[in-house]
């Protein structure tokens, strides 16, 4: 009986520890040093907030720059991703259909354009970026759509690609949120 | 060279450069040699003064293990009734989450509490904050501290001469969490917060998007329980998709960070081994050993999912960017297979990518990863795990050369070679008995509804759901429905026999060695710190892997690349 009540008061002094103070600590150390960052970093227009920085939304209009397919169609209090295996017949199918709508949406562009991460869906269905392939090639859409001439739109790409870090490591991207603000000041 | 391999490469750098401090580090803990953090003294002795300990008191291996399953035993009361009452907690749960079903209860509770941390529920829907820290966050430090605690006492065990104690597991396990698990969280846990992740106490953000829905942004104190979910080898997501959502996980440096303090202590366990028998050889040719087959099955991985889906190359469009389905864009297919091999090497079992969606052979090395379980492994457990593959491999070169097996100058006898390979023999036993089970039910039943993948690729489903269980691990092919009574009482019966039997023998081996006498080393002693050893040990570790294995794995990911 012994190990009993030392296992009792042991586990009850380490939630305490573990599992109040340590992330009570973090969560004031949070409010002191990153007060934007430690409430999941806020993106406003005009004083209203429109989302999130890190969270990806749901953009499906032509005249915006569409975000990736979402499993959870972007639905941020419930997220995740298809869980489709690589031959499932109807994950295929999936696909195909939208690259066949993308091509609808795009006329001018050609099949072999369309980057790969335009036709799957992310892991948390939140993805808030797209390849800069993804976004040069909707700039067609969005010029006509918006009246804005293309070259203008291009340039608003170039300034939004995100290199990799320190140029050396990981992937190249284009965060869509802030891409889309930026767009609609142009106009 | 491509910046997404290249990213991979340093990480794994630069992780190793930090595991060989912090072993050196970790060995003076579990020596009691003096450290810059004696300062916290005080606390520790405060603890054991109210918990009624005394941390001086020597214990034989069975005490030891005693004190550890009745320890366990509480987390496990405390955790099921917290799970069960989570919609009557009086703060901390301002989106008002329910309580949770028992059969879910108890598979979660075990699976914390076994650092599993297989989740059959969604965290932004299932879990209030205040269950999210006071049973989450807290079994992720004391369940890694109860595996680092048990491999410390096997250290004792080995050095040990002619004595039964093997130390104190209460000691153990508290300056396991208090010297190595919280200060490293500490550090890390500010800096992901100001890299991004939220740590608040405030409810979900309702927003209204750019194009005009309305949203519910989930949030919460995210960055304190994803620092030590990674660092202890738990893996339990704050959110559902793990470290695929981007308040877990919002950029590439985050990416590095984390998956570097996943592999941080596995690594740095296996250094701390040699260095606290005072010879630090002895783990870099282990470290080394493990690593031949770390890297093999990064390489193997990566090149696969960096190649793409064939059946979408098929298609015609532009598929440079490799397989993208289940994967974020911040952190591209090479930092997903590197996360992958990671996870499932040390029992960790967070994803940034979606394992389901992996090309079939990526998906299969990571259950291979799973199968093996001693690639580091997870955080103390790992090197327990190894350890049985030593004792394996000691006996098989002692038959070879025709000698009575040695290890570290205490004889390998019958008794210690039978536990040994029980031991081996109880990780594909679970595996394939508990598959073959849901299969045979899956196959009779076609409307069962388990699996979202036909063919193949389902059997692996239910492969992967028990192997990750087996081996502690925790991530899962997600698209399985296991929010079922058969899969929450499985799985968690298979968690804890996964747990406790591969800690339990190999500590009894200990308390065996420990009360042998010292036989000095001489000329036919045969060298663990040598290529040939070394190499002994790597068959032994592929035979019994491929042996047993091999089978199942050929009716799952094999199967499915060879048919598409």
């Amino acid at each position: 009986m012994k190990n009993y009540w030392i296992s009792l008061r042991l586990t009850l002094v380490t939630v305490i520890l573990f599992g109040v103070l340590y992330p009570l600590a973090i969560t004031g150390v949070a409010k002191l040093i990153a007060p934007n960052s430690g409430r999941g970093k806020e993106v406003s227009v005009n004083n209203t907030v429109v989302g999130f920085e890190l969270i990806g939304q749901k953009f499906d209009d032509p005249k915006y720059f569409n975000s990736r397919p979402s499993a959870v169609d972007y639905n941020a209090a419930s997220t995740g991703g298809s869980n489709k295996g690589p031959s499932n017949p109807e994950y295929l199918a999936m696909v195909e259909e939208r690259i066949r709508t993308f091509l609808k949406e795009n006329p001018s562009v050609k099949k072999e354009n369309i980057p790969v991460d335009l036709v799957t869906a992310s892991g948390g269905g939140l993805d808030p970026h797209i390849s800069p392939q993804a976004a040069y090639i909707q700039v067609e859409r969005i010029a006509r759509a918006r009246n804005i001439p293309e070259t203008k739109i291009i340039e608003l790409v170039n300034s939004h690609v995100e290199k990799p870090l320190f140029n050396l490591f990981g992937t190249t991207t284009v965060h869509v949120l802030k891409l889309n603000i930026a767009l609609d000041k142009l106009n | 060279m491509d910046t997404e391999i290249l990213g991979v490469l340093v990480l794994f750098i630069v992780t190793v450069l930090l595991a060989i401090p912090l072993g050196k580090y970790c060995a003076k803990v579990f020596k009691g040699e003096k450290t810059w953090l004696d300062l916290l003294k005080p606390v520790e002795k405060m603890i054991f003064k109210i918990s009624g300990i005394d941390p001086d008191e020597e214990m034989d291996w069975k005490q030891n293990m005693k004190a550890m399953l009745w320890l366990n035993v509480i987390f496990f009361v405390w955790a099921f009734v917290i799970l069960i009452t989570q919609s009557l907690h009086p703060f901390w749960n301002p989106d008002g989450i329910a309580s949770m079903e028992p059969t879910t209860a108890f598979n979660t509770a075990i699976s914390f509490m076994t650092n599993t941390n297989l989740q059959h529920y969604s965290g932004e829907t299932g879990a209030s904050y205040f269950t999210q820290l006071l049973v989450f966050c807290f079994l992720q430090f004391v369940s890694a501290a109860t595996g680092i605690a048990a491999m410390a006492l096997l250290f004792k065990g080995i050095v040990q001469k002619q004595a039964t104690h093997l130390g104190n597991f209460y000691q153990l396990f508290l300056k396991s969490s208090t010297r190595i698990l919280l200060p490293i969280s500490v550090l890390v846990a500010i800096i992901l917060v100001i890299q991004g992740i939220p740590s608040t106490f405030e409810g979900a953000a309702p927003v209204i998007t750019l194009e005009g829905d309305t949203v519910n942004v989930a949030r919460g104190p995210v960055a304190p329980m994803v620092t030590i979910k990674q660092l202890g080898t738990n893996g339990g997501g704050y959110f559902g998709p793990n470290s695929t959502h981007p308040f877990e996980n919002p950029n590439y440096i985050t990416n590095l960070i984390e998956n570097c303090i996943i592999l941080l202590i596995p690594i740095a366990l296996v250094f701390a081994f040699g260095f606290y028998i005072g010879k630090p050889k002895v783990g870099y040719y282990f470290f080394g050993a493990m690593t031949v087959i770390f890297m093999s099955f990064v390489a193997i991985s990566i090149y696969y999912e960096m190649s793409g889906n064939p059946n979408i190359t098929a298609m015609g469009i532009d598929n440079t960017l490799g397989n993208m389905e289940g994967k974020e864009m911040r952190f591209g297919t090479a930092a997903s297979s590197m996360w992958g091999v990671s996870t499932t090497s040390t029992s960790n079992g967070s994803v940034n990518s979606m394992h389901d969606s992996h090309t079939p052979l990526s998906g299969g090395i990571f259950i291979l990863d799973m199968m093996i379980n001693a690639i580091y492994g997870g955080v103390g457990v790992g090197f327990i795990n190894f350890f049985v593959f030593v004792v394996i491999a000691v006996f098989i070169s002692g038959l070879m050369v025709g000698r009575t097996p040695e290890l570290f100058g205490k004889k390998i006898e019958a008794k210690e070679v039978k536990i040994a390979a029980l031991v081996a023999i109880a990780h594909p036993f679970f595996i394939l008995v508990s598959t073959a089970i849901a299969s045979y039910l899956a196959a009779n039943n076609p409307d069962i509804g388990w699996l979202a993948n036909p063919s193949f690729h389902g059997f692996s489903e239910m492969l992967y759901e028990f192997t990750s269980a087996a081996a502690n691990n925790g991530s899962g092919f997600e698209g399985l429905g296991d929010a079922t009574p058969f899969w929450n009482i499985l799985c968690g019966v298979v968690m804890i026999l996964g747990r406790f039997i591969p800690i339990i023998g190999p500590i009894a081996i200990a308390g065996s060695l420990a009360s042998k006498k010292y036989i000095p080393e001489s000329a036919g002693t045969l060298k663990v710190e040598s290529f040939a050893f070394t190499a002994v040990l790597l068959s032994v570790i592929i035979i019994i892997a491929a042996l047993s294995f091999f089978p199942a794995l050929a009716l799952g990911p094999i199967a499915e690349f060879f048919s598409r």
